[in-house]
């Protein structure tokens, strides 16, 4: 099987990677850069679990190929934090106990953070609607979207 | 949980890209916005040989007004373009109003309009809104083009008239007659979902409010998009009274749709769901083409 070489920017670093053109994105986070942070749900885009942002939009890595993403800044819930300290986001959902068992919660710090980028001022219906991709088992939802509320106020 | 092996191309042209189709055939897949495909890929229910990747081609995405007053898309051009764009807040409301209901932010970001028309789902919004709207495919081989109308495009479950080696290149969207009022209603059981059920209505009234011309276009309805043509028969030159909507909206929905059963819904639950809708979408219509 053929391999291509493709460049691109991962949290900011630039990246080269030798990749096989079946490697979706969130394999090669996961298997060839060890950012297992971004987990591997439903692989349908129904769990929005592998959520990571490409070009500042929030992307469902299970269903693009790596390959696609040559040229592309890629960002993880690797890359929120800043130099060890977490974004408000990452603080407001600890904050708010929006995180149970934790396997969502990659996928929707992204799909939040991608929301507050655009809006930094959402309502509850924007919020509701940002994260109509991301399934959580564990929360019931009420305590993500008060963190997403709160991390506005932060920032 | 991955897809098979296969080999890739990326081409820059559209030229380049009917090239590889040609050579390859039924082995290859054309790849734009991937959220139907991939995942189709990663449970293997799709293997194709070849991908020829369509995101590289430049001129594919676009929103563009024309001289007739119609609007010509892209078929690279993404859901979330078609969101946010204010020409199709403009010159296809009803796109426009279509557009959040398409599954979520993630998928919006990637998946395309020539996508899901080529795509031919018919619980897709947009294959029973291009009917709604009388749209027009252009559609590119290596020998030409060709245009088809967007009722003669889809052939029945995931099956267009396009061969392996073509490509959906354009959609043009005519522009609405004066007095025209539009509605878009559906059911799901999670809004995003894919619905149960819906309806696209269009409705042009005359100069005394008499129904000039009536469209009604279902999805989830039948193995393609499904056009009930008795019940706009129907409204026809009618005031458009509760009777009158009435009585269409139980022809299209007892006699004219075929939906299924599944674990979701039984037909006949189905077809209640459609005649609440019709009704409901007749009306929004109605005011909108009054407001017109
Ligand atoms: C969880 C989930 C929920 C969804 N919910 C909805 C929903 O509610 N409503 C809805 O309408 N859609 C929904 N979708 C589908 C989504 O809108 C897809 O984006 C769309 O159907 C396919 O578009 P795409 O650009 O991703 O096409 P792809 O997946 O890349 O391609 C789909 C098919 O079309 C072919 N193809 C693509 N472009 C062309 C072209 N230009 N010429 C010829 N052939 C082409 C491909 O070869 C492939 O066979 C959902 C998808 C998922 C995963």
């Amino acid at each position: 099987m053929a391999y291509h070489k493709i460049t691109l920017t991962v949290n900011g670093e630039a990246e080269q990677v030798d990749v096989s053109s079946n490697m979706t994105l969130l394999r090669m986070l996961r298997e060839k850069m060890g950012k297992t942070g971004t987990k591997n749900g439903c692989a349908a885009g129904e769990c929005g679990a592998c959520t990571v942002m490409v070009d500042g939009e929030p992307v469902n890595s299970c269903m693009m190929l790596a390959i696609e993403c040559d040229g592309k800044e890629i960002v993880t819930v690797e890359g929120l934090a800043d130099n060890g300290h977490l974004a408000p986001i990452q603080e407001a959902i600890i904050d708010s106990g929006g995180v149970q068992c934790g396997f969502c919660t990659p996928g929707i710090l992204i799909a939040s953070q991608a929301l507050l980028d655009r809006n930094p001022n959402p309502s509850q219906a924007e919020i509701q609607e940002a994260l109509v991709g991301n399934l959580c088992r564990c929360t019931g939802y009420v305590r993500i979207i008060e963190a997403v509320q709160a991390a506005a106020k932060m920032v | 949980m991955k897809p098979p092996p296969f080999e890739y191309y990326a081409p820059t042209t559209v030229e380049e890209a009917l090239v590889h189709l040609a050579e390859h055939g039924y082995d290859a897949k054309p790849l734009a916005g991937g959220q139907s495909l991939i995942p189709m890929m990663n449970f293997r229910l799709a293997q194709p040989a070849v991908i020829v990747d369509l995101n590289n081609i430049e001129g594919l995405s676009f929103i563009r007004p024309e001289d007739d007053g119609s609007l010509a898309v892209g078929a690279m051009t993404r859901h979330q373009m078609v969101e946010k764009s204010e020409l199709i807040v403009e010159k296809a409301p009803l796109v426009h109003e279509t557009m959040p209901q398409i599954a979520t932010s993630q998928i919006r970001s990637r998946g395309t309009f020539g996508g899901s028309l080529a795509h031919a789902d018919p619980s897709a919004e947009l294959v029973c809104v291009s009917v709604a709207l009388d749209g027009e495919f252009k559609i590119a081989n290596q020998s030409g083009e060709r245009w088809v109308p967007a009722k003669d495009f889809f052939l029945g479950l995931f099956t267009s008239v396009l061969e392996p080696e073509e490509l959906l290149v354009e959609i043009k969207l005519p522009p609405f007659p004066e007095r025209t009022g539009w509605s878009l209603k559906e059911i799901a059981r999670r809004p995003h979902d894919f619905c149960l059920i819906g309806v696209a209505a269009v409705l042009t009234l005359d100069e005394n409010n008499k129904c000039q011309g009536a469209k009604l276009v279902y999805l989830s309805a039948g193995d393609g998009p499904v056009e009930a043509t008795q019940a706009a028969e129907l409204l026809k030159g009618q005031d458009m009274t509760d009777e009158a909507i009435r009585a269409a909206a139980e022809k299209a929905s007892a006699e004219e749709i075929d939906p299924s059963s599944d674990i979701h819904a039984t037909a006949e639950f189905r077809r209640h769901l459609a005649n609440v809708l019709t009704r409901r979408a007749l009306k929004e219509a109605l005011d909108r083409a009054k407001g017109n």
